[in-house]
């Protein structure tokens, strides 16, 4: 009688391991990319790139050296970042951290647009037109989002669209007394 | 204001579905006729709901509607009409909607097509249908709905992915859940009989023509998006044991195992609790697969790794299916004692034998798949398993099946003496050895790799014994039964399949050359004689267009043209290869990148017999489906109907 | 035959299946199991001397060099913490480029990864999951053959 439980258990197991390695996922402590992050713990990249918002005007890391800020690459092609973009709105509201957007690959009169219709979450948003300071920032996909230390190093990376919910899980612990949750 | 009517009707289509399963389970259980009659106009309902709502997302993609999130993210206004309807299908929130809508097709053909079976039976089928529908369907609304707003609108869409603008790319998808969601037909069928207690030769038969269909899409599901992967990625390879692709191969392998045993239980009512297994693992492995690519667990999909919650959701979902059947199963199973005996030597014995190796091969295959989840979730490193170990795994099975099948086909059930067929088969062996060696060395010039001679033998001897039965009956001037003919053109196409692999296996040669304009390089005695580059442009790409005549001798044989494409909202560059296609080989040339000194890298390749991959594929598709029109399923349709409602009783347990 | 020589043949067949399946399945995962390492663990020493196996990581801005007219190209990939040079000879996918992560499937040898085959691995999108495969399928298949 039990042996005929015996196809029902294998795949209980099997679901077992599932929901197990989902878990993990969900946790960020299994990352099925073979890739892993490798700017965490060094040095940010530094750029100047022109302004989205003023052309005429540049966006330099070295004004922000000695604070914490947040870079958030997006474009407005993508989609997921359309999907992140009412919790970066939140997010910038409950903390001082500035967000530094860098519009990746895109064409500055749309990502004007974008902004003016959806809102603009960013302190500065820098112009990344041929990728290449994407390429220092080991981008691989959008959405991303980096925080740097005060100290200028990648503390944290996320891959993927951001929720508050995230944002106060992987990057909370870092913002005590920066003035933010 | 229309998306908002697609989702309405999605949720409509929910209600009904769910009213279809309650109706259907629960009043083959109380045994109401006036619930279980319910059943066919809900699924109707559903059918139209959902069909409704599929066809709102294509009018929202046809009329470029950027308000609405999936559309923006997975259309542009510069994309051709054609791409814009297959971009409904384009990712998962589309996907699944066709996934549902071909399950509710299935539902509408299982109910018009099935009023001679028991009106309980009948109930209990579509009520199952109706819970794997509700099941989906729920997922759809909860975490991937396709209709979700942008506010404010998107200006432009984001393109679909350029490696999807293709017309076997159109209909691959389609082709492809037709099968795997056809899967659920057969399981319904199983759960709806051990919900009666009632597992005989009838259960069946009314299985095997619906198994079959699915198992016709799915064959055909496959060979379209292994064409397409040999000609549209770009380098020419047509299988790569890539996850994706296991995901719909497993379910293929646990089909075409059960239609074997489908057939045992039919003729003899042996096999009955194994049957009803395979029947569940066919679409628990559907199923899967359905996961496997969806959760973000084994292929890294960006915008599904960071959402485990759909992956939990869709885990719950085939959890509850597969262990609940399985545990229904559990406890019907002791009750199925096997039917009479039959010899070593029967028909019997040869389809326990394909029916073995087939499930060992998906078993090799699934635990190729998961390993290197288990080890990567347990943290004992990142590994991956090669291409060479799902070769040999599928390739030792594979062969003791092809040769038993070519003999495996003429034994009687019970007991089999092959007497008659001894001297033919001895025959079509000999003359499939002699024309293995002469294709081998007259056709190809060598012995090729250990199992090339093999492999030409096997699959001549398989056709050859295939041929045997339609030849002798069209001697006699008799037709052949449908189900025997298509299962004899389905073997043929067997070794038609046998025959490509080997052919490509054996001597296809790939050489990659630096090529400046007015150079040539000499592959498999054909010369490729670069012509240089030039841009061209299409609707919605840039390309460098690279030019290549090939000739034999002196003789010229075709110009073929090469692109590398920029699409240009993506900017993902992209390979398109130049073909040439002959009955006995293609000539495959890919353009590569500039190296510098006016000289290009191409790709060049010599791809022996490769056609007779996909073709044997398709002729084996419609070995199936001349194998569903035969008379038997007819026959006992029309006749049956008067016997239904007295049968119905006897089946309510 | 008697139903319990039924059975018998029955469960000799089954145990036949598995056992063989079960040997075939050792043998085969022995060969073809290819372990990943980044390039960190490879400059510790922690990857297997004259075996193959993959290797993974970001190539290096400015680092792609080819000789001119050769199909032969150089390029280093990096974990940001230690580099590694792969050599390669055969035509690069589709999606490769500096900055993009790559897998590289080979061996050492003289200090250098000798690639038989390199795979880009991500695209900038989102990707279909029915045709996520195709991003691996941006390369020679098979590599080896």
């Amino acid at each position: 009688m039990w042996r005929h439980f015996a196809p029902a258990a294998a795949f209980l197991a099997l679901g077992g391991l599932f929901a197990f390695a989902l878990m993990r996922i969900g946790q960020g402590r299994l990352d099925v990319h073979e890739i892993r992050s490798p700017l965490l713990g060094r040095p940010a990249p530094t750029f100047v790139l022109p302004s989205v918002t003023d052309p005429s005007r540049l966006v330099d890391t070295k004004a922000l050296a000695g604070r914490m800020y947040v870079v958030n690459v997006w474009g407005t092609w993508c989609g997921g970042c359309r999907e992140e973009h009412s919790a970066l709105m939140a997010i910038a509201h409950s903390t001082t951290v500035p967000i530094i957007g860098i519009d990746w690959k895109d064409d500055g009169q749309q990502a004007r647009l974008y902004l003016a219709q959806l809102g603009n979450p960013y302190q500065q948003v820098a112009a990344d037109r041929d990728g290449r300071v994407a390429i220092d920032w080991g981008v691989y996909g959008a959405p991303e989002t980096f925080l740097v230390s005060s100290s200028g190093v990648v503390l944290e990376k996320q891959v993927g669209p951001l929720s508050e919910a995230l944002w106060a899980e992987k990057f909370g612990r870092y913002l005590q007394g920066e003035g933010g949750s | 204001m229309i998306p908002e009517l697609g989702t309405l009707s999605l949720i409509i289509a929910l209600l009904l579905s769910a009213a279809q399963s309650f109706f259907g389970l629960a009043g083959a259980h109380r045994n109401r006729l006036s619930w279980m009659q319910v059943v066919t106009p809900a699924v109707a309902g559903v059918w139209v709901f959902v069909a409704l709502s599929f066809g709102i997302l294509t009018y929202s993609f046809i009329t470029n509607d950027f308000s609405v999130g999936y559309v923006a993210g997975n259309s542009n206004s510069a994309l051709p009409l054609v791409y814009r309807i297959a971009a409904v299908w384009g990712a998962h929130e589309g996907s699944l909607l066709l996934w549902i809508l071909i399950l509710s097709t299935w539902a509408l053909l299982v109910a018009g097509l099935s009023s001679s079976l028991p009106v309980a039976f009948r109930a209990r089928v579509l009520g199952v249908l109706g819970l794997i529908g509700l099941g989906f369907m729920s997922f759809t609304l909860l975490t991937s709905s396709p209709f979700t707003r942008l506010l404010p609108a998107a200006a432009d869409g984001a393109d679909l992915n350029p490696i999807l603008q293709d017309p076997a790319l159109a209909i691959h998808p389609p082709m492809l859940y037709m099968g795997y969601v056809g899967t659920s037909v057969a399981f319904s069928f199983a759960v709806a009989a051990m919900l009666a207690g009632r597992i005989d030769a009838g259960w069946a038969r009314w299985t095997r023509p619906w198994t079959v269909a699915a198992w016709m899409c799915l064959t055909c599901g496959i060979a379209l998006g292994s064409w397409w992967a040999y000609y549209e990625l770009g380098w020419g390879g047509w299988w790569f044991w890539d996850a994706v692709e296991n995901a719909s191969f497993m379910p293929w392998l646990a089909s075409t195992a059960l239609i074997h045993s489908l057939a045992v239980t039919e003729k003899r009512g042996l096999f009955r609790s194994w049957t009803l297994l395979l029947a569940i693992f066919a679409f628990s492995l559907s199923l899967l697969g359905t996961f496997l690519v969806r959760s973000g667990i084994l292929v890294s999909v960006h915008s599904f790794a960071s959402d485990p919650a759909r992956g939990l959701y869709i885990l719950a979902l085939l959890m509850f299916f597969i262990v609940g059947s399985l545990t229904l199963y559990a406890f019907r199973a002791p009750s199925l004692k096997g039917g009479g005996g039959f010899e070593l030597v029967s028909r019997e014995s040869f389809l326990l034998l394909n029916n073995a190796l087939l499930v060992a091969a998906a078993l090799l295959i699934l635990v190729g798949t998961l390993w290197p989840l288990a080890m990567d979730a347990f943290n004992l490193g990142k590994i991956s398993v090669g291409p060479p170990y799902f070769n040999m795994v599928f390739l030792v099975p594979a062969l003791p099946l092809v040769m038993l099948l070519g003999i495996g086909m003429h034994a009687g059930w019970k007991r089999a003496s092959l007497q008659t067929f001894r001297r033919k088969l001895l025959a079509i062996a000999g003359v499939a050895g002699v024309l293995a060696l002469a294709t081998a060395l007259i056709g190809f010039g060598s012995f090729g790799v250990p199992l090339t001679v093999l492999g030409f033998a096997a699959g001549c001897f398989v056709m050859g014994s295939a041929l045997i039965e339609p030849v002798q009956q069209w001697r006699r001037g008799q037709g052949l039964p449908r189900a025997a003919l298509g299962m004899a053109i389905a073997h043929f196409g067997v070794g038609m399949f046998v025959i490509g692999v080997t052919g490509v296996a054996s001597y296809k040669i790939e050489k990659d050359v630096g090529l400046a304009a007015g150079d040539s390089a000499t592959v498999a005695g054909y010369t490729f004689k670069f012509l240089g580059t030039q841009p061209v442009s299409g609707p919605n790409y840039e390309a460098i267009e690279g030019r290549v005549a090939v000739s034999r001798g002196a003789t010229p044989v075709t110009e073929l043209a090469t692109q590398k494409r920029t699409y240009r909202v993506q900017q993902n560059p992209m390979t398109h290869a130049g073909i040439d296609v002959a009955w006995n080989r293609d000539l495959f040339v890919a353009l590569g990148d500039e190296l510098g000194a006016d000289k290009w890298s191409l790709r060049l390749q010599y791809k022996p017999l490769v056609r007779y991959i996909w073709l044997g594929a398709l002729v084996a598709a419609i070995g199936g489906l001349v194998a569903i029109l035969d008379r038997r399923y007819r026959v006992r349709r029309t006749t049956a109907v008067p016997a239904a409602a007295p049968g119905s009783a006897s089946t309510v347990a | 035959m008697t139903p319990r020589r039924k059975r018998l043949f029955s469960v000799v067949a089954i145990l036949a299946g598995v056992g063989l399946a079960a040997v075939v399945a050792l043998k085969a995962f022995d060969n073809n199991l290819l372990y990943f390492y980044d390039p960190s663990q490879v400059a510790a020493g922690m990857a297997p001397a004259g075996k193959t196996f993959r290797i993974g990581g970001m190539v290096t801005k400015g680092s792609v060099a080819r000789t001119p007219g050769s199909l032969e190209v150089r390029f280093v990939i990096t974990d940001f913490a230690k580099s590694v040079t792969v050599v390669y000879d055969q035509i690069l996918p589709d999606l490769f480029r500096e900055g993009q992560g790559i897998i590289a499937h080979g061996r050492m040898r003289d200090g250098v990864f000798v690639a038989d085959d390199v795979l880009a691995k991500h695209d900038e999108k989102y990707m279909p999951p029915e045709v996520a495969k195709s991003l691996k399928h941006a390369i020679p298949p098979e590599g080896s053959t």
